[in-house]
Formats: C-alpha cells, sequence, structure tokens
C-alpha cells in the first residue's frame, strides 16, 4: 500500500523536477524579448532539494521498496546539488551569449539533475534504467542544444548514439539479473547470488558482464570511452562541465551500490575485470592527454583519467575506498566543473577559445580568472594544499589497504605523467607572452561569485578535509 | 512436437541482440542504426517476458512495458537530432560524422 512516507525520499526529486517544470511554463508564457531570470527558479528547485536532503540525512526512509534516501545517496544528492548550482550560477550570460533557449537549457539540466538524485537513489534495476534514461535523454539534448551548428549537432549524435547502444547492453544485462534472481530489487539479487555461490549460473555472470559494460559506458572507462573527448568538444563548454562531473557522480553512485551491494558474491569473478578496466582508463586517459592541444579534449581525457582514479577506489571496495568514491567525486565535481566554466568565459560566440595557444599570457589580460584556473587545473593534478590531493590520498590509501598495489602504484605514476599537462597550461598561462585573441565579454557577477566560492572549496577541501571526510566515511557505514 | 521452453526465447533473443549489435557496428546509415538499437531493446524484451512467464512474476511483462515506453523517448530525441544534423550537412551517413576525430 501507498503511504505517505513513501513519498518522503523522492522530495529533492520532487523539488528539482517541479523547478524545471516551472522553467519550460516561464519560457513559453515569456513575451518575445522579455527578459525573464529564469535561472532563479532553477536556483529555487535546486535549494529545495539541497534542504530536504539535509533534512532526510541520517533517517534511511525507503519509498515504495525501490528508492532509498541513506546517507550515501543523499551525499551524492548533495554533490548534484552543488554542482547544479554552480552550472546554474555560471549559466545566465554564458546562455545569452550562446543564444541557447534559456528555458529549455534550464529546465534540460534540472531534469537531468533528477533522473542523477532518483539513480543515486534507486535500489532497483527497474528505477536504476529509467533515472538512467531520464539523465541521459536530458544529457543527449544538451550536448545538441546548438543545434544550427554542426559540431554541437555531431557531438550530441556521437553521444547519442553510443549512449542508447550502452543503454541497451545494460537492459540485456538486467534481463538476465532479473532471470537469475526473480527480482528486479537489488537486495534479492544480492540474497540469490549469495545462497548460490558455489555453483554460480552462468546467466549470473553474462548479467554482471553486460551491467559492467553499461556502467563503464557512462563513467567513461576504457575501452568505452570513445564519445567523450567528441562530446565534450561539441558540446556548449559549460554543458561538457556539467555532464562530466554530474553524469559520472550519478553512474559512480549506482556502480558502486550495484557491483557492492547486489553484486558482492560475484567480486572474484568481476574484481579482475575491473582491476584491468581501472589501470586502462588511468593509463589511457593520462597519455592521450598529453598529446592534447585543444584545453576541452585535455579535459575530456583528464576526466577519463580520474574515471580511472575513482574506479581504483570502487575495485578496493573496503570502507575508505567507498568514502573516497564520495569525497572523490566532489573533489573531482569542483575542480573539473570549475576549469569548464572558465574556459566558458573566455569564449566568445563565434570563437571557442579553446586551444592551448590562447591562453598564452593569460594571466596578464585576466589575472583573476588565470588564477582561478591554475588552482582548478593543480586540484585536478593532485597537488597539495588543494583538495585533488585529498582525494588522490584518499584513494590509494584504500588501493593499498585492499593489497591492490599494482593499481595504486598506476594510478601515482599515471598522477605525476597527468601534472605535466596541467602544468603545461599554466606555463602557458604565467610565463608566455600574451596571444592576441579577441576579448570575451567581462564575466558577470554571479558568474565571479560562482567561480570564487569554487576556488574557496578546492582550499578548503584541501586543508580541512576532515570533516567532509568524516561525513563520508559515516554515510557509507550505513549501509554496506 | 517439442515444447516450448524458456531456453527457446533466450535463443532467440540473443540472436536477435547480435543481429542487432552487428547493425550498430556494421550499417552507415544512422536511421539503420538506430533500427538495430530497437532490436536489440526488443530482444530485452523477449527476454523480460519469457523470464516474467517461467517465473509467474509480472514484474518482468511491466518491465518489458517501461522499456518500449522509453525506447519511443529515445527515438525521438534520436530522431530530432538525426534531423538537426541532416538540416546541417544534407546527409545522414555516419563517415560524414568526421568533424572531430581523436
Amino acid at each position: 500500500m501507498i503511504s505517505a512516507s513513501d513519498f518522503a525520499p523522492i522530495i529533492p526529486v520532487l523539488c528539482v523536477v517541479a523547478a524545471g517544470i516551472a522553467c519550460m511554463l516561464a519560457e513559453a508564457l515569456r513575451q518575445p524579448g522579455e527578459q525573464m531570470p529564469i535561472g532563479g527558479l532553477a536556483v529555487i528547485g535546486l535549494a529545495g532539494a539541497g534542504i530536504t536532503a539535509a533534512l532526510l540525512w541520517g533517517r534511511t526512509v525507503i519509498g515504495f521498496g525501490v528508492v532509498t534516501a541513506d546517507n550515501f545517496a543523499l551525499f551524492v544528492v548533495l554533490v548534484l546539488v552543488v554542482i547544479g548550482l554552480l552550472t546554474v550560477l555560471f549559466s545566465p550570460a554564458l546562455v545569452a551569449r550562446d543564444g541557447l533557449p534559456a528555458g529549455e537549457y534550464y529546465a534540460l539540466v534540472l531534469f537531468g539533475l533528477a533522473g542523477m538524485m532518483l539513480m543515486a537513489m534507486a535500489t532497483d534495476l527497474l528505477v536504476i534504467f529509467l533515472a538512467l534514461e531520464v539523465l541521459s535523454l536530458a544529457v543527449y539534448v544538451l550536448t545538441a542544444i546548438r543545434r544550427h551548428t554542426i559540431g554541437g549537432v555531431e557531438a550530441g549524435f556521437k553521444y547519442f548514439l553510443l549512449g542508447a547502444f550502452s543503454s541497451a547492453f545494460f537492459l540485456y544485462g538486467i534481463a538476465f539479473a532479473f532471470g537469475v534472481a526473480g527480482s528486479t530489487r537489488l537486495e534479492r539479487l544480492g540474497s540469490v547470488l549469495a545462497a548460490e555461490a558455489m555453483n554460480q549460473s552462468p546467466l549470473a555472470l553474462v548479467a554482471v558482464g553486460l551491467l559492467l559494460v553499461g556502467f563503464a559506458f557512462k563513467v567513461s572507462a576504457v575501452p568505452f570511452h570513445m564519445w567523450t573527448p567528441d562530446a565534450y568538444e561539441g558540446a556548449p563548454t559549460l554543458v561538457a562541465g556539467f555532464m562530466s562531473t554530474a553524469v559520472k557522480a550519478a553512474a559512480f553512485a549506482s556502480f558502486t551500490r550495484v557491483f557492492l551491494s547486489a553484486l558482492e558474491p560475484l567480486r572474484p569473478s568481476w574484481a579482475p575485470a575491473l582491476w584491468a578496466i581501472a589501470a586502462a582508463t588511468m593509463i589511457l586517459g593520462t597519455v592521450v592527454g598529453v598529446a592534447q592541444t585543444n584545453l576541452k579534449r585535455m579535459l575530456a581525457y583528464s576526466s577519463i583519467a580520474h574515471a580511472g582514479y575513482l574506479l581504483v577506489a570502487l575495485v578496493a571496495a573496503n570502507d575508505v575506498g567507498k568514502s573516497a568514491v564520495l569525497f572523490y567525486l566532489l573533489v573531482y565535481a569542483i575542480g573539473n566543473l570549475g576549469a569548464f566554466a572558465t574556459i566558458a568565459l573566455l569564449g566568445t560566440r563565434d570563437r571557442a577559445n579553446d586551444d592551448l595557444d590562447s591562453y598564452a599570457g593569460l594571466s596578464t589580460r585576466h589575472p583573476a580568472i588565470a588564477a582561478a584556473m591554475a588552482v582548478f587545473l593543480l586540484s585536478l593534478g593532485g597537488l597539495p594544499p588543494t583538495a585533488g590531493f585529498v582525494g588522490k590520498w584518499y584513494v590509494f590509501s584504500a588501493a593499498v589497504q585492499s593489497g591492490y598495489y599494482g593499481l595504486a602504484v598506476i594510478g601515482v605514476l599515471t598522477s605525476v605523467v597527468s601534472i605535466f599537462f596541467y602544468l603545461r597550461v599554466i606555463v602557458m598561462m604565467y610565463m608566455a607572452p600574451p596571444a592576441e585573441v579577441p576579448s570575451p565579454a567581462a564575466p558577470s557577477r554571479v558568474a565571479v561569485w560562482a567561480l570564487a566560492v569554487s576556488v574557496l572549496i578546492t582550499f578548503y577541501l584541501g586543508v580541512l578535509p576532515g570533516r567532509i571526510v568524516e561525513l563520508a566515511s559515516r554515510s557509507v557505514a550505513t549501509i554496506f | 512436437m517439442t515444447p516450448i521452453t524458456p531456453v527457446h526465447y533466450i535463443v532467440l533473443s540473443a540472436a536477435l541482440f547480435t543481429i542487432g549489435v552487428i547493425g550498430v557496428l556494421v550499417r552507415r546509415n544512422v536511421i539503420v542504426i538506430l533500427m538495430s538499437i530497437e532490436l536489440i531493446l526488443n530482444a530485452v524484451n523477449i527476454n523480460l517476458i519469457a523470464f516474467s512467464r517461467q517465473l509467474g512474476d509480472p514484474v518482468g511483462q511491466v518491465f518489458a512495458i517501461f522499456i518500449i515506453c522509453v525506447a519511443a523517448a529515445e527515438a525521438a530525441v534520436g530522431l530530432g537530432i538525426i534531423l538537426a544534423f541532416y538540416r546541417n550537412k544534407e546527409t545522414v551517413n555516419i563517415d560524414e560524422m568526421s568533424l572531430m576525430r581523436w
């Protein structure tokens, strides 16, 4: 029977959906030429989601038996709220500059976030699939939102095609899991697999393999990463930042939940595969990243490498690893979104200004933006005293604790190599003579504030990570 | 006459799945690729309904209906993007999508 308390866990999602619908209605009711602060509606909805998620903290309410608002999910929801708020704060000037349809843009961001939040909370394969599709469909359209430019549409189509293909694999895996367990609930799947730990049916292994492929596509792990650089390069820069952080956060939340709770009994069969994927992802992301001269493509490969670090924490699968996934998602989200937003602020309508050369001497032209960019890049590279250092240290210590020394070594080595391409940008900004590039419009005050807050969070998490780390480790203690 | 068992359905769905995957990988027309993805989704539906019948659990059938809905939404978005691509480039051949290369 449905009771009112069933709705409690999805209140944050409902806030975001309501704001999304409000954005669409506002756009529909807007007179041509009338200015409307549609982004404000998005901020209200996201604030509501953040507050309700904070109120649900520590209660572990279950809705309809298929969504669970435990602390793990709520942590990810709060990360998503932060990503959403930063995205919305950076957006107004960029939406106006690129002539994007404002109502649709904000509505799609919000609908995507709603799907992501649901995905983090879902404990039923059917709901996970629906949430995955809700977020994917929104992000496909966002990628192709500049539909009059060939690059934008091509990026959107590539992303759509491979995304739909991977969803189909994912679904095929769900069908087999349903056949094995007789239910789509993760809990039931886990208990059935645990009971048959000695003689696993081949169908269960097929299901694990297909689910792994589906998740690997969404988090852009090697060898399922091909769409990432193209999609990020063609998408509007801020959307690329949003995609690379929010989609990854949601997919990793669900990945962790499915593999470390329901499929835990099959760990001996999937851990080696995941080990190999994590190693390949870190290496390829870093090595190919070094060769890039376009900043957006470089960040795309860097985001592939970061997916590898997150996978290391997932393979380690101990308590430190699980909370490292949460902490790293937050750290990575701030750094990556900040870097993409900075690139977006430096572009003009006709030119993205995203090749390395146009960053030459940025520190003399825009000292504040250059400084912010440097902080984000150092954080992505994992240098102290920024947040990235703590995140990486946390991930690798989880790997060492579980005895995965090989992965930890590969991780540290690739981080060192990756510092090369992050530092190259910084050297370009501070030491090269200024380049002749069309000057971008001055960033709006809101965007400057959002940038400042991101920088502050990066330092805060790097210098005083204790509170958030403790929050992350307590949120995994309650469930797995 | 041999009775039809769940294994038959699984084999049928595996065949459909394979045809779909090969179609996505081999065909160059994006509309045909989209159709191949639909084939994979229908392979999933057959699987789910066969399991649902075998287990006596209607969840599988409900799931199949959800998949049909989602497939419709996906086709709408996909065709929209293809249309936008066609307007820009007057082709639906995937080999023409070569603006960006890694």
